[in-house]
C-alpha cells in the first residue's frame, strides 16, 4: 500500500494547475491543483464542508476549507487568504509548483440530514468557499431535486470583495436559487443589495421552522449580529450549522491543539450545528 | 497463560541482558547526572534499577520529543524534488527494561490518542507493536505517588508483558503476554520456577505505602460546563509560569507540533512535543487567541487530564499518578489539589456557568 493510505501524515503530491486572484484587494487567490499521481483523486474523495491540509515542503502545512465542488472532476480549489508564513508563501508559488494536499480532513455539512429540506445559507467576506463547494453540489442537476428552498445571503465590503463574483451573477439569473447579495456602502453599477449582512438576513432571508436549515460561515463580527437575526426568524439552535476554526496542526485530531472541551474542531468537526457549539467552552 | 512466577536469579541477570541483544534492542533507565532516564543500553552497558523513577517517562522511547517524519528534497536537479516521503523508521523488536506501572499504564491511555479508529500514527504505533515491556513494581513509592487512587498501582500489570518484582539476589518475574514469553525465552531466564508463587502480600504491603491519594468519584458526573466555569480556575493558575514542565514530565501527554525544517536542499518535517500551557499553541494567524490568558491554559490541562478524556472515552483519567508534575512544579502547582477540587465542585450559583 502507499504511504498517505496507511500514514496521514504523508501528503498526496499535486501540481498547480492555476492561480486566480480572487479579489481586488489581492489579498485572497485561488489556486487549482492537480494530482500527480493516477488514483489519487479518487481517494481524495470529499464531501462539501471539509477541508484540507495544504502541505508546502520546507514552509509548513496550513488548514483550508475546499473550495471546489465533489461534483467537479479533475482539480480541486482552494481560496488562500494571505495571512501568515505558510499562505504568504503559497501567494508567491507559481503555476506548475509542486506542493503537497492532506486530507480531505473533518466533517463536512449533514447532507443527508439536509436531504428533502429548505436551505438558507449565510456567508460573509472570504468565508464563502465551502458554502461555494455546497451551492455548486446542491446546484448540480442530479441533487438540485434533493433539496427544497435554496436562499443564498452573500455579503463582501465592495463588489470586487466579493469571491467567485461571475458564479454568483450567473446564479442570480436562476430560478432554482434565491440570490440575496450585498455589500456595505453603494458603488457604481451594483444592482443588488446594500447593507450589512445580518439585516439582509433579516429583511430577505425565509422564516425558520423545522424544515429549513441555515449555514452561517463567516468573520466572528458576522456570526455574533446573523445569530440573534435568526433566531428572530424562527430558526433552532440545532437548525442553524456553522463551520469553526482553530489553529491545527496534525488535522486529525491528534496533535491537540484545537480542543473545544472534548471535541476537536479538526475531526469532530469543523461542522457543528449551534446547539452543540453552546455546550462546549467557547475556546476558538 | 501460564502465571507461575519465574525466578531469575541477579547472576544471571547481565548474561540475560547479552543474550536478549540478539533479538531486542534494548532501552532501560540510565543514571545521568542526579537523575534516571530511559536510553538505549550500550553493549554490556546495565540499566539502573535501583531508582525510584525517570525525570522524564519513558513515553520518550516512543513519542520522541523531537522526531523526523517526513523527508523531502528542493533541489529541482532531483527527479523526485517536492514531493513528501515518510521517513523510514527502525521498527524492529525492542525491549525496555524497567518501566513503573504507572508509566506502562500511560502508554495504554496515550495510545488512545494515537491509534484510533479513524486514524493511525505509525510513528507511534509501529514502534508500541514492536516493543516488550518489562516492568518493575515499586517497592518503594515516593511521597508523590498516587497511582493507587487512579485505577493503577505499584504492582499494576496493565500496558506490561512481564512484570519484575525484585527479590533480594533474585527477580521474580510474572510473565503477562506472549511478548513476556518471548522475552524471557530469548533471555534464557524462563527455566526456573519460583517457589513463591503469590505476590499479594508484596503488593498490599506496597500499595499501603502510598500515602496520597485523589478523589475521582465525582468527575463523571460533573457537568462539563460547570467545571469549566467553576469559581477556582483563576486561583489554582495564579502562580503557574506556563513553563511547560508538567505537561513534558507527563506520561499521559501527547500534544505535538509539526515544523518543517531545511537544511540547505534537504529538508525534514519534524514531530515536536508541544504544550497547552503555550500561547502559541492555540493563537490564530489573526492574532486572536482563543486559551489566551494563563488561566484558559491551566484550565484546559487540568479539564482535558480529568474531564474531556474520561467523558470522551471512558477509560478513567488521563493521569495515572506518577506525580512527576508534582514535583517537578516550579511553583508547586499540585493535580491531586485540583483533581479534588473538581471533584468536589459545586456551583454557588449560575453566575459561575456563564462564559467570559
Amino acid at each position: 500500500m502507499e504511504d498517505h493510505v496507511l500514514n496521514p501524515y504523508v501528503p498526496y503530491p499535486v501540481r498547480i494547475d492555476d492561480i486566480e486572484v480572487a479579489t481586488e484587494d489581492k489579498s485572497l487567490k485561488t489556486f487549482k491543483f492537480v494530482f500527480l499521481n493516477d488514483g489519487d483523486e479518487e481517494k481524495f474523495a470529499y464531501q462539501a464542508g471539509q477541508f484540507a491540509e495544504l502541505s508546502v515542503p520546507g514552509v509548513g502545512e496550513i488548514p483550508i476549507g475546499i473550495a471546489s465542488s465533489p461534483v467537479e472532476k479533475g482539480f480541486v480549489k482552494f481560496t488562500v487568504f494571505k495571512a501568515g508564513v505558510v499562505t504568504s508563501h503559497l501567494h508567491n508559488m507559481k503555476v506548475d509548483d509542486i506542493m503537497g494536499i492532506r486530507g480531505p480532513l473533518g466533517n463536512w455539512y449533514p447532507w443527508d440530514l439536509l436531504e428533502g429540506k429548505n436551505i438558507l445559507i449565510v456567508g460573509g467576506g472570504f468565508a464563502f468557499t465551502t458554502l461555494r463547494s455546497s451551492i455548486v453540489y446542491m446546484l448540480n442537476p442530479d441533487n438540485r431535486a434533493r433539496f427544497g428552498n435554496i436562499d443564498v445571503v452573500y455579503g463582501a465590503r465592495t463588489p470586487g470583495m466579493l469571491l467567485y463574483k461571475d458564479e454568483l451573477i450567473a446564479w442570480e439569473k436562476r430560478d432554482d436559487i434565491n440570490m440575496h447579495l450585498t455589500i456595505d456602502a453603494p458603488a457604481d453599477g451594483w444592482e443588488y443589495n446594500v447593507g450589512f449582512t445580518p439585516p439582509i438576513t433579516e429583511q430577505k432571508a425565509p422564516q425558520g421552522d423545522d424544515n429549513t436549515y441555515a449555514i452561517v460561515c463567516g468573520p466572528p463580527i458576522m456570526i455574533k449580529f446573523t445569530l440573534p437575526v435568526l433566531e428572530k426568524l424562527g430558526y433552532a439552535d440545532d437548525h442553524i450549522i456553522m463551520s469553526l476554526e482553530n489553529r491545527m496542526k496534525c488535522g486529525f485530531g491528534m496533535c491537540g491543539r484545537c480542543g473545544i472541551g472534548k471535541e476537536l474542531v479538526c475531526k469532530d468537526g469543523p461542522v457543528f450545528t449551534l446547539d452543540q457549539i453552546n455546550k462546549t467552552p467557547r475556546e476558538y | 497463560m501460564n502465571m507461575k512466577l519465574v525466578k531469575i536469579d541477579k547472576k544471571q541477570w547481565a548474561n540475560g541482558l547479552e543474550d536478549l541483544r540478539n533479538s531486542y534492542r534494548l532501552f532501560g533507565p540510565v543514571k545521568e547526572k542526579d537523575y534516571h532516564s530511559f536510553k538505549a543500553l550500550a553493549k554490556d552497558e546495565q540499566p539502573d534499577l535501583s531508582f525510584s523513577n525517570s525525570r522524564l517517562s519513558p513515553k520518550t522511547l516512543l513519542f520522541p520529543q523531537s522526531e523526523a517524519i517526513i523527508e523531502f528534497s528542493l533541489d529541482e536537479n532531483d527527479a523526485d524534488h517536492h514531493i513528501m516521503k515518510s521517513v523510514e523508521k527502525d521498527v524492529s523488536p525492542q525491549a525496555v527494561i524497567g518501566v513503573r506501572p504507572c508509566d506502562a499504564k500511560s502508554v495504554r491511555l496515550v495510545n488512545l490518542n494515537f491509534d484510533t479508529p479513524e486514524y493511525r500514527d505509525p510513528y507511534w504505533a509501529d514502534v508500541l507493536a514492536a516493543t516488550t515491556f518489562v516492568g518493575l513494581a515499586c517497592d518503594e513509592p515516593k511521597s508523590t505517588c498516587f497511582c493507587t487512587s487512579v485505577d493503577c498501582g505499584p504492582y499494576s500489570e496493565e500496558g506490561l508483558d512481564v512484570l519484575l518484582v525484585d527479590d533480594g539476589d533474585s527477580y521474580l518475574a510474572k510473565v503477562l503476554t506472549e511478548k513476556g514469553r518471548s522475552l524471557l525465552d530469548a533471555a534464557g531466564w524462563g527455566a526456573a520456577e519460583a517457589e513463591n508463587t503469590d505476590l499479594a502480600d508484596r503488593k498490599a504491603a506496597a500499595e499501603a505505602k502510598i500515602a496520597s491519594t485523589v478523589t475521582t468519584d465525582n468527575l463523571k458526573n460533573q457537568d462539563l460546563m460547570t467545571l469549566h466555569g467553576a469559581s477556582f480556575w483563576e486561583e489554582v493558575a495564579f502562580g503557574c509560569l506556563n513553563c511547560g514542565t508538567c505537561t513534558y514530565t507527563c506520561p499521559t501527554c501527547w500534544c505535538f507540533d509539526l515544523q518543517d525544517e531545511v537544511h540547505g536542499k534537504a529538508g525534514k518535517r519534524m514531530k515536536n512535543w508541544d504544550s497547552c500551557m503555550f500561547p502559541l499553541f492555540t493563537m490564530h494567524t489573526t492574532g486572536h487567541n482563543p486559551r489566551g490568558t494563563k488561566t484558559q491554559r491551566v484550565r484546559q490541562r487540568f479539564m482535558h487530564k480529568l474531564k474531556y478524556f474520561l467523558d470522551k472515552y471512558d477509560q478513567g483519567i488521563m493521569c495515572v499518578g506518577c506525580g512527576r508534575c508534582v514535583s517537578q512544579c516550579p511553583v508547586n502547582i499540585d493535580i491531586r489539589k485540583i483533581c479534588n477540587l473538581m471533584n468536589a465542585y459545586q456551583a454557588d450559583n449560575a453566575a459561575c456557568v456563564e462564559q467570559e
